[in-house]
């Protein structure tokens, strides 16, 4: 892969979050009141203060000053104060990273293991009975609402059979490895669920047009056994699409974790964001939104990237 | 065309349900009673009661007229914004096509839900404003697949026929391009109405989206998030709600889509 192409897609990828930069703030500012609308309806907060608010936050300026003045502060690590705590939001939004990858990493973990051996077996006996059972249960798994579904297996697992704790990341005085996974299993699998259905989904129709192939053919032809077949060649050309697919709805899952995060108390960004909302903390809203869509462009590009890499037809 | 009943026939009965709702509630939606407060399952309250003595059923039935409507409403939005957006895309010269599609991309890399969540704490809509933000945020997909239909349609003889007669562009759009789209806008509609009831629900959950006591299967859920333990049956029938209106358009998208 030449990096000619590496500097164009990256260099692609800068006007994209330019406009999704400024797609956000117009958002954000467009509302009536601006960020400090809901000071304004505090019986507590005088008109005084929040005029004070606006000057000690550049919220006077013209809208392009302040946009240009955000845009230089994101770039360059300079994240503002949060709302709630006056701490900065960069350290705030940093020390929640570990828990959301913990939780992420374990999801995608759950979501391919069971994702992968069905969607191979789906695509091998189309309409077989595991196909249809299958098929039933993945229209489901995108049909549930994340927040439901963690509440009843919060309900089911943690209340009624106590197997597993119903939240927080771990216990009080700390605990060892197994205490960490037994906090782990259930919103790992509340988060796991929908991806796990809509990637099943993905590789039996991906894996099924791979096995209608020629060379497919030509090694059943040959008399190579069924199961090299479908694992040594038919999987191998499914999973570069299927991958590219996973590494997008891996960047979609730190932001979908917010569901999961607030229904299980998990301290992650997730966990974050809904606690700003809930205070309207307005700098760290931002840093959230800005930040989740970085990383869907991001993981875009990587995708991209490693499709070409690994694909000797797409490598220019 | 004998493939499209299965998907109407879904969204008519949703419909339906919506708006007999009200009737078939056994109580009214705000009727408190005291005495039979958190009360379990019974033969006078199916699904029980709530913390206020409300009856969960009728609360269901009336969330039912509101997250359905909201749903239906939310993805007639996105699918209209989407397909003017994919037939100006797919029809125009390169450069309003790819500031088009652009805005597109940038709009399905911002994470849909959260930028939702957000943009209603702040404005704190009313149920028509819920409608509208629910849309904006749904129209990419349909975007993409319209102006991907479009383009397949352009180099065929048709289009530049009538270009060549003269016929003004809009004219092309709304007589040439717009009948052959219909089958891929419908797949995408039953898609969207899917997608915007869990939006709505997953608003209301958080506390952001349809304000009590207007009852909504969102709300009822971030209402029972804190008795779950004691009185589950607060929690699992509206979500059961959500979950069965949602399988239904689902699969009937995908009836439509084979």
């Amino acid at each position: 892969m030449s990096t000619m192409l590496v500097v164009r897609r990256v260099a692609q990828a800068i006007p994209l979050l330019l406009l999704l930069s400024v797609l956000i703030f117009a958002l954000l500012h467009a509302a009536p009141g601006g960020p400090l609308a809901i000071y304004l309806e505090n019986p507590n907060v005088r008109p005084a203060d929040i005029e004070r608010l606006k000057v000690s936050l550049g919220l006077d300026r013209p809208l392009p000053v302040q946009y240009l003045a955000w845009l230089r502060g994101f770039v360059t690590g300079d994240w503002g104060f949060s709302f709630t705590d006056g701490r900065p939001v960069v350290t705030r939004i940093a020390e929640r990273i570990p828990a959301t990858l913990e939780l992420v990493s374990a999801s995608l973990a759950v979501a391919l293991l069971a994702a992968i051996p069905v969607g191979v077996i789906t695509a091998v006996r189309k309409r077989a009975v595991v196909d249809r059972v299958t098929a039933a249960l993945t229209v489901a798994g995108i049909s549930l609402p994340a927040f439901w579904l963690g509440l009843l297996l919060q309900l089911v697992f943690a209340v009624w059979l106590g197997w597993a704790p119903s939240s927080g990341r771990s216990s009080l005085l700390g605990g060892g490895l197994g205490d960490r996974l037994a906090h782990l299993v259930l919103p790992a699998t509340t988060l796991a669920v929908l991806h796990a259905a809509a990637w099943t989904r993905y590789l039996r129709s991906a894996m099924g047009e791979v096995l209608l192939q020629r060379f497919v053919l030509a090694a059943r032809g040959r008399g190579v056994p069924a199961r090299q077949v479908h694992y040594r060649h038919a999987l191998r050309n499914a999973l570069l699409p299927f991958f590219t697919v996973v590494m997008l709805d891996a960047a979609i899952m730190v932001s979908g974790a917010v569901m999961t995060e607030s229904v299980f108390a998990w301290p992650g960004l997730g966990g974050l964001f809904t606690e700003a909302l809930a205070r309207r903390d307005y700098t760290v809203l931002m840093a959230f939104l800005m930040l989740s869509s970085v990383v869907v462009v991001v993981m875009n590009l990587l995708a991209d990237l490693a499709a070409r890499w690994l694909d000797p037809r797409v490598r220019a | 065309m004998t493939r499209r009943p299965a998907g109407s026939a879904t969204i008519v009965a949703l419909v339906l349900v919506a708006a007999i709702a009200p009737w078939l509630a056994p109580y009214a939606p705000d009727a408190v009673d005291l005495a039979l407060r958190r009360a379990a399952p019974s033969a006078g309250h199916w699904f029980g009661t709530d913390d206020l003595g409300r009856d969960v059923l009728t609360r269901a039935l009336h969330g039912a007229r509101i997250s359905i409507a909201i749903g239906l409403l939310a993805a007639a939005t996105s699918v209209a914004l989407g397909a003017v957006i994919g037939l100006v895309a797919g029809s125009s010269r390169r450069g309003v096509d790819a500031v088009l599609m652009r805005v597109t991309d940038a709009m399905l890399s911002i994470p849909r839900l959260p930028l939702l969540m957000t943009v209603a704490a702040i404005l704190q809509p009313s149920v028509p404003l819920l409608v509208l933000l629910v849309g904006m945020v749904g129209w990419m997909e349909t975007a993409r697949v319209v102006r991907a239909e479009v383009l397949s349609l352009v180099p065929r003889g048709f289009v530049e026929a009538a270009r060549a007669l003269g016929v003004a562009p809009t004219r092309v759009i709304l007589r040439h391009l717009v009948p052959n789209i219909t089958g891929v806008l419908a797949v995408s509609a039953t898609l969207a109405v899917g997608r915007s009831i869990l939006m709505e629900s997953a608003l209301s959950f958080f506390g952001v989206g349809v304000q009590p006591p207007t009852a909504s299967w969102g709300n009822m859920l971030y209402q029972a998030q804190a008795v779950m333990t004691t009185e589950p049956w607060v929690a699992l029938f509206p979500g059961a709600a959500i979950f069965v209106t949602v399988l239904l358009v689902n699969r009937a998208g995908e009836q439509l889509q084979r």
